[in-house]
């Protein structure tokens, strides 16, 4: 019955169906609603991330493939679907207010918010490599105009520029890959390549060769050294709830690509591709550590420690064990609340213009703002691993999952856990200066920042309670990261 | 003793519960959340005592046990439980924490609430350190007492307190980060995070020498660091002299055994063939920080730096008698935990008195201060003599015991360390003389007012607590002894054991009359069976 497929495939892409729904739907009521208005729109989008959830749920009870194998709704698909929508949902909270203090509410922030979002469900669930790169495409393309959205800025120009023409740069290095892939296998199924290789004993130098131009497009998007340069002045550069989606939403979902890419279809050659993984592990968790400690302003400096996280993952990433995918999973979903969490107050913050971005505005919040500093502070506190919050259960779980990979690489995995520990406490005196700023400092007298809007405040509520409740009680997502990593079809 | 199977949680989390309520509490309103804190802390207090009659003398195990699943994924359990090195240490905390608030009761005007919601924070914290069984449940409560101490140094401590506290949160917790990798790589092995299992698993296969070396180094430098041992010490002055004295209390009254308390928990009994090798090392560490301690303390200008370099020289001490491996020794470094929780405790107390005289830490600021305020200064007398370790007061019954068992394997160790504490008695009565005695030479200082009611009930409390661990030292030392021998059963190779010096359950015993190593066995029997 060809109807009931396609209503089945429906059913697995139920998720990005409603998002693009809601997008076109947000495009079309544009023009008739005034200017005025605008803000509905949001609310729209906002509607529709939640729908989309509750599709994620509907999906996840249909499981299996879609449209003859190009895209797998399987658990692990699910994971990263609720962790995308979820930072997306935030950020569309963040937003409202920010386009109405900057002057630019307009319904196809929200709409382009959409779509990113649907190229990442995309990414997600992709078993295919050109519909990856539909994905990418879609999530990268929508990403280029929401960091300039702030037109009339010029750092904000400068950042969508940069983002267009490296992130184009490097998405053609990532279709270089496939395309040499596909030459050495003859297949673009990612789990049909895995049969491929499989079967042929030693890897081909051609299918390695397009796994490492993958890993350099993919490197790109995820912002992982040496792909890291552009990173910060875009996220600095973009307006900061863009950053906060930016920051978070794609690299969960690059990420799972490449858990996809690395692990099963080039899971006989994870030899290969460790020694990539830790060179670029070190490499982006020092970067980003050491220069994070010289910023002033707080926007950078949570660039640059984002660029610290996906070393961190990295970490996890290189165990190549299914250990290491749950690890990389719970690592992720505990990032996305706080980093967003943090961004989110970044953009409350940053009064008309972002001219408070520096470490000294945040002069006196405690005294000023005691709940938004509470919250800010734990964010904070959770980006640094402290126990008790999501960032240190995902920290433990990634050194667990490497360490558990010890029988593997032996001592060089041990070593990179020593410098992921190590980093995580040069981490902790950026983090901490912020709250000395917020605490200690005397409060600055010349400003007060506005109260907290309803709709921010639930947005910062629900980052702050997830962030708890994953470091307090993370046994149900960890068992759900679990299962997400044993429903990939891994070799070992 | 599973009668009791809330109690330590309820002693756990009671001041995180109270902390709830002072959130509750409007920020102004100082009187009734200072009161709802003190309430709560000797509530606390008061609930611990009850540890004491159903504690179990001779059962070597923990007791009070409490063991749940928290994370089945990953086998971390929530595993709580006490013996007899940790009972204590859970009533110290619960006991100074109480002082503590009624020392900051006036001295704290500014964000009071936010004062005594870090104050009972990291008392959970500290106390979760104590009965956490199960490592992973241990590092949470580890690492969670640095935030509120941090903030405690930071926002409520004096000049350079900032600089003091970011650089005790940096050194803590690089320590820390290590141990963690060690917790975790000891999960690698063994399968479990739980104490038991890992000993059991540790106990059964033997690691290469050089794995246990680096296990025993992660968590000895994260030990050493909290201790804090020589050369790893230079956190320490900083943070205890910008504390706010509440902070100062609970730092070197608790915080600092952390430390000890984990070398005694998990460095010695899990790796004791690594803590053999290392050990005349560490004592020799142990000795330099002792002497060091004692001759920088000697030349401070600075009152509170001069008693935090004290800690130094104290602490040393401890580590010293641990590394000893023998019942005697060990022994007298947990008693002497407990004395310098209290006599330290009570020296910043009268210190930070002075401090809200005069503020001012300099010694030249004041002399001659037993002429307007003699109670005040016959307590800081008092307190001086306790912690340069007079007979009969407490200091004493530690060190003595220190230096008794440390002489039996190393001679020249105790005659060294015993130099440690002559030079106590030189530092400190030093500082007293030229703080108290002569002629005032400040003219301000004459119309000081002396010791106000509540700081006569601080101190003799503090006064009290010091004299009764001085003559009664076998209600604790009884309670010690079997968890103690238990720990020597895993450090000591079998064929020694009979030959390890046991107890001296009370101070009567002097050096001279230590006959053959079984005579003294024979002669703790007869004293246990008195004492009972």
């Amino acid at each position: 019955m060809p109807g009931a497929g396609q209503l089945m495939n429906l059913h697995r892409l139920a998720p990005e169906v409603i998002l693009c729904f809601f997008g076109v739907l947000i495009m079309i009521l544009d023009p008739f609603v005034g200017a005025a208005r605008q803000r509905a729109m949001g609310w729209l989008a906002f509607v529709g991330t939640l729908l989309a959830l509750v599709s994620v749920h509907i999906a996840y009870h249909v499981r299996g493939m879609a449209y003859d194998n190009l895209i797998s709704t399987d658990t692990f698909s699910v994971f990263v679907h609720v962790v995308v929508i979820v930072a997306a949902a935030l950020a569309i909270l963040g937003s409202l207010d920010y386009l109405d203090r900057e002057g630019i509410q307009r319904g196809e922030y929200y709409a382009l918010v959409l779509f990113a979002t649907a190229g990442m469900g995309i990414l997600a669930g992709a078993n295919e490599l050109v519909t990856a790169f539909i994905g990418l495409e879609m999530s990268s393309i929508s990403s280029y105009v929401l960091a300039g959205f702030r037109r009339r800025v010029e750092k904000s120009n400068e950042a969508s520029m940069k983002y267009f023409l490296l992130g184009s740069f490097a998405t053609a290095f990532f279709l270089y890959g496939i395309a040499m892939v596909y030459g050495s296998t003859g297949t673009t199924l990612i789990d049909k390549v895995q049969i491929a290789l499989q079967g042929a004993g030693k890897p081909p130098a051609l299918a390695i060769l397009g796994l490492g131009l993958m890993f350099v497009g993919l490197g790109f998007k995820v912002v992982i050294a040496p792909f890291q340069i552009y990173g910060p002045d875009v996220y600095e550069g973009a307006p900061t709830p863009v950053t906060a989606l930016l920051a978070s939403a794609p690299k969960a979902a690059t990420f799972a690509l490449m858990l996809r890419i690395f692990y099963v279809s080039f899971g006989s050659a994870a030899d290969f591709w460790f020694w990539a993984v830790f060179v670029s592990a070190i490499l982006t968790m020092f970067i980003g550590n050491l220069a994070a400690l010289v910023q002033t302003n707080v926007k950078r400096m949570l660039a640059y420690s984002s660029i610290a996280h996906a070393g961190y993952i990295l970490v996890a990433f290189a165990a190549s064990t299914s250990l290491g995918i749950a690890a990389v999973l719970f690592y992720l979903a505990a990032y996305v609340l706080m980093k967003v969490g943090a961004f989110l107050v970044v953009t409350h913050l940053g009064q008309q213009g972002e001219k408070r971005l520096a470490i000294q505005d945040y002069a006196g919040l405690g005294e000023k703002q005691p709940v938004l500093a509470a919250c800010f502070s734990l964010f904070l506190l959770s980006l640094l691993g402290l126990p008790a919050t999501a960032g240190f259960l995902g920290k433990f779980f990634a050194f667990q999952s490497a360490l558990d990979a010890h029988d593997v690489y032996g001592t060089a995995i041990v070593w990179l856990v020593v410098i992921a520990a190590i980093n995580s406490v040069i981490g902790a005196y950026y983090y901490l200066r912020v709250i000395i700023s917020m605490y200690f400092a005397e409060p600055s007298k010349d400003y007060t920042p506005a109260g907290v809007t309803p709709a921010l405040g639930f947005a910062l509520f629900v980052a702050a309670a997830g962030t708890l409740y994953l470091g307090i009680l993370p046994a149900h997502v960890l068992d759900f990261a679990k299962a997400a990593a044993d429903s990939l079809p891994l070799l070992r | 003793m599973g009668n009791q199977p809330f109690l330590l949680t309820v002693i756990t989390f009671l001041p995180l519960l109270s902390v709830a309520a002072l959130l509750l509490l409007r920020s102004d309103d100082h009187v009734w959340i200072r009161r709802i804190a003190l309430a709560a802390s000797v509530a606390e207090f008061a609930l611990s005592l009850f540890l004491l009659p159903k504690f179990d003398l001779a059962n070597p195990n923990y007791q009070f046990e409490e063991l749940h699943d928290w994370i089945a994924r990953w086998n971390i359990h929530y595993h709580l439980g006490v013996d007899g090195i940790s009972l204590f240490l859970v009533l110290l905390t619960t006991f100074l924490t109480p002082i503590a608030i009624l020392c900051s009761w006036e001295s704290i005007r500014e964000n009071v609430k936010g004062f005594f919601v870090s104050l009972l924070v990291i008392e959970t914290a500290m106390i979760g350190v104590f009965v956490s069984l199960d490592l992973f449940l241990f590092f949470v409560f580890w690492e969670l007492t640095l935030i509120p101490m941090y903030f405690m140094i930071g926002m409520w401590g004096h000049e350079r307190r900032i600089y003091a506290a970011v650089k005790f949160i940096l050194y803590t917790m690089f320590g820390s980060i290590l141990m963690l990798v060690a917790i975790l790589w000891l999960y690698g092995l063994s399968g479990t995070f739980d104490l038991d299992g890992i000993q059991q698993y540790l106990a059964s296969a033997s690691l290469p020498a050089t794995t246990e070396l680096l296990l025993f180094g992660a968590f000895f430098l994260a030990f050493a660091i909290k201790v804090p041992l020589f050369p790893l010490h230079t956190w320490l002055p900083d943070a205890h002299t910008e504390a706010p004295t509440a902070g100062s209390v609970i730092l070197a009254g608790v915080m600092l055994k952390l430390g000890t308390y984990g070398i005694l928990r998990f460095c010695v009994p899990l790796f004791p063939e690594a803590a053999h090798k290392m050990a005349p090392y560490i004592g020799a560490l142990a000795i330099i920080g002792i002497v060091y301690g004692a001759l920088v303390a000697t030349v401070q200008t600075d009152l509170k730096r001069l008693v935090a370099y004290t800690s130094v020289s104290h602490l040393g001490f401890v580590v010293l008698g641990i590394f000893a491996f023998n019942t005697t020794a060990i022994q007298g470094a947990i008693y002497q935990m407990l004395n310098h929780g209290v006599s330290t405790g009570a020296l910043f107390l009268a210190v930070g008195m002075l401090y809200d005289r005069r503020h001012t830490h300099e010694i030249k600021q004041y002399g001659g201060l037993a002429t307007p305020m003699p109670i005040l200064m016959s307590f800081f007398l008092f307190i001086a003599l306790s912690s340069l370790a007079l007979p009969p007061l407490n200091g004493f019954i530690g060190e003595f015991l220190i230096l008794i068992g440390v002489f039996q394997g190393h001679h020249q160790w105790a005659s060294w360390a015993a130099s440690g504490a002559v030079l106590s008695a030189i530092y400190l009565l030093w500082a007293y003389q030229r703080v108290a005695l002569g002629e005032v030479t400040v003219e301000k200082n004459r119309t000081l007012p002396d010791a106000s009611t509540r700081e006569k009930l601080i101190l003799a409390t503090m006064a009290v607590a010091i004299l009764f661990m001085g003559v009664a030292s076998p209600l604790f030392t009884r309670r010690m002894a079997a968890s103690v021998d238990n720990i020597l059963t895993r450090v000591n190779p079998p064929q020694n054991a009979s030959q390890r010096p046991a107890a001296i359950p009370c101070m009567g015993a002097p050096a001279a009359k230590l006959p053959a190593p079984g005579g003294a066995a024979a002669m703790a029997a007869i004293a246990e069976r008195q004492a009972q």
